[in-house]
């Protein structure tokens, strides 16, 4: 037993250091270069700055194009916001009804959740949609994309957890006389509160560091997400590394809050029926 | 109350009785498959028209199968399907290997378990373009970071991202790096789920470290194996942001993806061009996961 300890600790140490020197030297070197003035920080050097200027370049940064930061936040948090709020409750219903109601569409209806985590989706025909809607360039149109895209997930994540919850209870709830809405709204809804925080979270993390769905559509400064903005900054800063990185370490803070709050239900989300099924 | 007609037989419940239906209306579905549907489906099915046209400002023409061929004749195009074969496959596999490893050490009895676990999984929420940028910075051939520390120990670091060889290699590695604390995940859970029994019992048989490893731990994480392939697979072949953030598909397009060779002809105008590489890459990815599909059980692939 106590071999076993000794070996422990010491295969424990060594991993901390290799983890450290792997995972968390890249995050110091985000860190350190934020810290730095132009200079110093032009040397893209793993070192202590000679003099700190967090304040300064996150001032400078935050200012940077009239503010366009600033505005890509907002976006970035109504974007968010809206997304997942709009998915989760449409994915609800549409995992609920699924478990609840099985017939002969099933099978295809699973077919088409699938198809949606699996097949990239076609980015030219989509903006010919968008187009044709009014939606191309506008963040309501980028809203519905994200909600269109995340659907199939949550889908999934809803339909299994509703089959733990037993039919007993829609049965009373009917007999209470509640109708279908107020059945799923007020009885069967309230307790998917776990894995709805689960799909809130893991879709939020998957949103707002959405890069590639902003850059089709909903292009230009104007109405930039965060992630366009380390884009777009990234050919004018090409001589202010600090400024660059001071961008990296701001936009990298959301989801690490949430890993702190939510690290459990992250974890769930991901790991849920990933081993059973 | 209890003289309302309840239809309650007991057991025979799942089928769904025509009583039952009213209380959960298939007008649920409506409002997500409007979305879906338009958003989704409709784009979908179009680029299987649009791939056959030429499309650009002016309009579309029927041109039969002329974008397939440039596709796999023109090599610009034609690498780009390459890369991204060899990008699923390298990632997944190198997800599947590194995964169930730190899995097994993380579950281990080891120090600052918490801790590790923390630290492998949080790049997964860190955005990609960011990552993509500092490893750009890190990866770079005279003054970053990895190059440097190479030279220290007296090894010529190589032009990670400069080379046209190792390029696509580099970013994929980056991609591992980043991603493998997901996969990681899966696996603690599913090393976490083997019942403690099965040890103690090929303990009592005098069964070894490895052995147990080797006959208990790796057979009954194949459900787990089956997840992170699938996911990771999914993944990467649709991968385009890190490449983007780091390469843009560069140098020349020795590490262009079917993904990034889709905006660069969307961005020069040829949208015909562009769906047809959309078709090319769903292609690819039904050709990967349907046979996956059929050998791995299908519930194991749900989540």
């Amino acid at each position: 037993m106590t071999r076993r300890r000794t070996a422990g600790v010491v295969s424990g140490t060594v991993a901390i250091v290799l983890s450290a020197v792997v995972f968390l030297v890249p995050f110091a070197f985000i860190v350190l270069t934020a810290s730095k003035n132009r200079a110093e920080s032009a040397l893209r050097e793993f070192s202590l700055p000679t003099e700190w200027a967090v304040w300064e370049n996150l001032v400078a940064v935050v200012q940077a194009r009239d503010y366009m930061l600033m505005a890509a936040f907002v976006n970035s948090t109504i974007l968010t916001v809206a997304s997942v709020t709009i998915m989760v409750v449409l994915a609800a219903m549409v995992g609920y009804v699924m478990q609840r109601r099985p017939s002969r569409l099933t099978p295809w209806l699973n077919a088409l959740v699938l198809a949606g985590l699996i097949i990239p989706p076609a980015v030219v025909p989509t903006i010919w949609v968008l187009q044709g809607l009014g939606l191309f360039r506008t963040l309501h149109g980028l809203v519905l994309i994200e909600v269109a895209y995340g659907l199939s997930f949550c889908v999934l994540l809803f339909r299994a957890f509703v089959a733990t919850i037993p039919r007993e209870l829609d049965e009373a709830a009917v007999i209470d006389g509640a109708g279908p809405v107020r059945l799923f709204f007020r009885v069967v809804f309230p307790l998917l509160r776990s894995v709805v925080w689960t799909a809130v979270i893991v879709q939020s993390v998957a949103v707002f560091n959405d890069f590639q769905n902003p850059l089709y559509f909903l292009p230009g400064d104007s109405n930039a997400t965060v992630q366009l903005t380390l884009y777009n900054f990234r050919s004018q800063y090409t001589t202010q590394w600090n400024l660059l990185f001071m961008d990296i370490l701001l936009i990298t803070i959301p989801p690490l809050i949430m890993y702190a709050f939510f690290n459990r239900q992250i974890v769930a989300g991901l790991t849920t029926g990933a081993i059973k099924g | 109350m209890t003289t309302t007609a309840l239809p309650a037989p007991p057991r025979e419940r799942r089928r769904g009785h025509r009583s039952h239906r009213s209380h959960y209306p298939l007008w649920f579905y409506l409002p997500a498959g409007a979305v879906y549907g338009v958003l989704f489906i409709v784009p979908t099915v179009a680029s299987f028209y649009f791939a056959f046209t030429r499309w650009n400002m002016s309009g579309t023409e029927f041109i039969g199968l002329e974008n397939f061929a440039l596709f796999f004749s023109e090599p610009y195009l034609f690498q780009g399907l390459v890369n991204t074969f060899v990008y699923g496959l390298l990632t997944s596999g190198l997800k599947v290997v590194l995964g169930m490893l730190l899995a097994v050490f993380l579950t281990s009895q080891i120090i600052a378990r918490g801790y590790l676990r923390s630290v492998v999984f949080f790049p997964t929420l860190v955005s990609t373009v960011g990552v993509g940028i500092t490893f750009t910075v890190l990866l770079d051939p005279g003054d970053g970071l990895v190059n440097q520390a190479l030279a220290a120990v007296g090894i010529a670091g190589p032009g990670w991202l400069t080379d046209p060889d190792l390029a696509l290699i580099s970013v994929a590695f980056v991609d591992v790096w980043k991603g493998v604390g997901l996969a990681t995940l899966i696996y603690i859970a599913g090393v976490v789920a083997i019942p403690q029994e099965y040890f103690e019992a090929a303990e009592v048989d005098g069964a070894s470290g490895f052995q147990r490893l080797r006959h208990i731990t790796l057979p009954l994480l194949r459900p787990a194996t089956a997840t992170v392939i699938v996911l990771s697979l999914i993944g990467g072949l649709r991968s385009f942001d890190l490449i983007w953030a780091m390469t843009q598909g560069g140098p020349g397009f020795t590490s262009d993806v079917v993904a990034s060779v889709i905006f660069k002809q969307y961005q020069a105008g040829f949208w015909g061009l562009s769906s047809a590489g959309n078709v090319v890459l769903f292609l690819l990815v039904a050709a990967l996961m349907v046979p996956l599909y059929w050998k791995l059980n299908r519930k194991e692939v749900e989540r």
